[in-house]
């Protein structure tokens, strides 16, 4: 068979069209319960339901931030929470053109054999949590695939298990009308150079292209979550149009035109580094078919949580916060970022050595 | 590790290079806002540089490939077909109409030559590719060493070629050549086998990779014929296929993207199917394929005409390039350039001159359909006349 259509077909490629819209990205807000416990800790906030629903509803009645986002990635719980006049947190973004996604993926586990490569859990009755999300309102999905840099690494197995990870996700995400964003992330942790990143970013797409097309995957109703092609983290730093030479050239030599938007992770870049990276881009005179947006969860939200501090009376400051970045976000998609909304919070570097997600 | 070297893209034109247009130059969005022209970082390669220049240069707006690489048999049943007997200084004749033809490099960017031919003169003594090089047309040269059964297989073939590769490769560059062609088949009506598709798929990474090391731009060819009386879901099912094999294995053979150009047959019914496909629903369909498989990097997509008659073949290709596509999108045609041509030359030498023009016709309405301006009035009804041969062994 050729790509599968399936009865969602149509949906699936008007909703990843949708959330490719230049001017607009996404919010990763689909931190675990362990993961948000860790941002919330850094704040000296308790990692209790409540403060988890304080920050999302904080994030989410941002006014005029939601304008610049198409979509955001919830945790299973967020799904069903509500702000506290009552209103679930789905409406609120349904109400404001942005499309809710939800986190799939049960994270990594190790692959035995392998110097501690991961592949990524969740198949169990994936089917049926779709169909679940689905009627709760999700209309896209994420699965994150991890892959690191090393001597050996990645292995072979490691690519090959984690491409067919991916590529079975999305299909079975397009059986239920869900929009799968397709995540391969190599770590940048090591201190390779930024041209055995792009050898590496390179190798892994061409298998998670071929795996995608094998299991009859719909391109035209995917996305996918690159990491940004990278020196290692104990390499020295380059420019932003050095990464956006190469992330770009790997780009072209591996995503087909029917992929709508390619929507970029942060990984520990600083927010300020991050929309930098994205805007320049975005300004390469080349040619790109798809858009080039973002996926930020920490390069979102890391000034916000320090300006919130989890105190109410902060909320306003935090929202502030948050808009200035969806902002700069936003013109960086169109090249147009000027810089200086980086505060010194904004240029903070948010890369954990040996982050575990 | 190998060093990696970064090439502008609009860096010293290589010998070959003629009237093209530089990016500054190139027409684009009329607010720029401060753009940066883009500098490509490559894998090492003596060659990559020059490389990723020829396939931009064959790429090149309003133009296509000549494909007159027939071997000396095949070229034979051309021959005979105008009741001309196949030797030498027929197939020398033939050509020399071929590539002397003025005004042919404004419609022609590239010629796929037998290796015979790759050595030949004209009559006053003047060799074919400093023909071809004054007319800014690229000299490429067939490579493979044709089809045999493919054991295992459903009656399937597989192509030859590889061995002492690497060193011809080298010779047919000292003496001019600058891109490569290497044509294999896929069968719809046999499968195809997954056996059939991958060792078609393998062979095309393994020739390319050899090529580029060897400085010749590869052509990356896997035909699926038009034999069958399948339905145009069932191309488009097979195709996609195939593709995905092929971009797999050259990925894993470390070819450069942007130094190949690709050969694919348009998507199109099966000859028998009882549905003839207008230009617009092939147009849609090849452009449907060619998005989910073909990645942006690659600089040009030239189609084989596969028995064609040569006006469809053109229409189709006009048919296709109605809107901008990411990569160059054009011709490599032989029967439906030479169809005409040779009916109209016959082997008399009086008729040179009025065979020439019709090769300027059909040349010039390619080009046409590449910018996507053509149009089939005025054309003879020789030109229509369909070239599909059951069975056809090229």
């Amino acid at each position: 068979m050729s790509a599968f259509v399936g009865k969602y077909a149509e949906e699936l490629i008007k909703n990843a069209k949708y959330i490719a819209t230049p001017g607009k990205g996404i919010l990763a807000a689909d931190e675990s319960t362990g993961t948000i416990g860790k941002r919330l800790a850094g704040i000296n906030v308790e990692n209790i339901e409540s403060n988890r629903q304080a920050l999302r509803e904080l994030l989410f009645t941002s006014p005029n931030a939601l304008s610049f986002l198409s979509g955001v990635i919830l945790f299973e719980e967020t799904l069903y929470q509500k702000t506290s006049d009552g209103k679930p947190f789905v409406e609120v973004l349904q109400e404001n053109n942005v499309i809710p996604g939800i986190k799939v993926d049960k994270g990594t586990v190790e692959i035995a054999g392998t110097n501690g490569e991961t592949t990524t859990q969740g198949f169990d009755s994936l089917g049926a949590r779709c169909q679940q999300y689905y009627k709760a309102g999700a209309r896209f999905a994420k699965w994150r695939a991890v892959l690191k840099i090393g001597p050996n690494e990645p292995s072979e197995l490691s690519i090959q298990q984690n491409a067919e990870g991916l590529a079975r996700y999305s299909i079975i995400c397009q059986e239920n009308g869900l929009v799968p964003i397709v995540e391969p992330e190599v770590l940048t942790d090591g201190p390779h150079d930024i041209k055995k990143c792009a050898a590496v970013t390179e190798t892994v797409l061409a298998a998670v292209y071929k795996a995608l097309n094998d299991h009859h995957v719909l391109l035209e109703g995917t996305l996918l979550k690159p990491n940004m092609v990278t020196p290692g983290s104990d390499s020295p730093k380059v420019s932003p149009q050095v990464i956006a030479e190469y992330t770009v050239a790997a780009l072209r030599r591996t995503v087909p035109p029917a992929v709508p938007g390619i929507v970029f992770l942060s990984g520990g870049q600083s927010e300020e580094e991050a929309t930098l990276n994205l805007n320049a881009m975005n300004k390469l005179d080349v040619l790109k078919p798809w858009t080039l947006s973002f996926s930020f969860g920490r390069a979102l939200q890391q000034s916000t949580l320090k300006t919130w501090g989890g105190k109410k009376e902060n909320v306003g400051k935090g929202q502030q916060a948050f808009l200035l970045r969806c902002k700069a976000n936003s013109d960086a998609t169109l090249g147009k970022y000027t810089g200086g909304s980086a505060g010194g919070l904004a240029s903070e570097s948010l890369f954990v050595k040996g982050y575990k997600y | 590790m190998a060093c990696v070297s970064f090439a502008k893209l609009n860096a010293a034109s290589s010998q070959w290079i003629g009237g093209q247009q530089s990016f500054a130059q190139r027409p684009g969005p009329s607010t720029r806002l401060a753009t940066r022209r883009v500098s490509v970082p490559i894998r090492a390669g003596a060659y990559t540089d020059e490389l990723i220049q020829t396939a931009k240069a064959i790429a090149s707006p309003g133009r296509g490939i000549l494909a007159i690489d027939e071997s000396n048999a095949t070229c034979g049943k051309r021959l005979s077909s105008i009741g001309l007997d196949n030797t030498e200084p027929n197939r020398q004749a033939y050509r020399q109409l071929l590539l002397t033809t003025p005004g042919l490099g404004e419609y022609i960017s590239g010629a796929i030559l037998f290796e015979e031919t790759l050595y030949q003169s004209t009559t006053d003594g003047k060799k074919f590719v400093d023909c071809l090089r004054e007319q800014k047309i690229v000299p490429g040269i067939k490579v493979d060493k044709g089809l045999v059964p493919l054991p295992g297989s459903n009656n399937e073939s597989w192509c030859q070629g590889l061995d002492g590769l690497s060193s011809r490769s080298a010779e047919y560059y000292k003496q001019g050549a600058r891109f490569a062609k290497w044509r294999t088949v896929v069968s719809i009506p046999c499968g195809p086998s997954a056996l059939a598709v991958k060792e078609a798929a393998w062979g095309l990474a393994r020739y390319a990779a050899i090529s580029q090391d060897n400085g010749l731009v590869p052509i990356v060819e896997p035909e699926i014929l038009l034999d069958g009386d399948h339905p145009i879901e069932r191309t488009l099912e097979v195709a996609e296929k195939v593709w995905a094999e092929v971009f797999y294995y050259l990925a894993e053979n470390n070819v450069i993207f942007e130094g190949i150009l690709l050969k694919p047959s348009m998507v199109t019914p099966g000859a028998e199917h009882k549905e003839k496909a207008s230009p617009d629903t092939i147009a849609k369909y090849t452009l449907t394929m060619l998005r989910r498989r073909v990645p942006p990097a690659v600089p040009g997509i030239m189609f084989l005409s596969g028995g064609q008659s040569e006006v469809e073949a053109t229409l189709n290709l006009n048919a296709m390039n109605q809107s901008p596509n990411p990569w160059h999108v054009s011709f490599s045609y032989a029967r439906a350039l030479q169809n005409t041509v040779l009916k109209t030359w016959q082997g008399r030498p009086e008729s040179v001159e009025a065979a020439q023009k019709a090769l300027l016709v059909r040349a010039k309405a390619n080009s046409l359909a590449q910018l996507g301006k053509y149009s089939a009035e005025g054309e003879s009804e020789e030109a229509k006349k369909g070239m599909f041969v059951k069975g056809y062994t090229y």
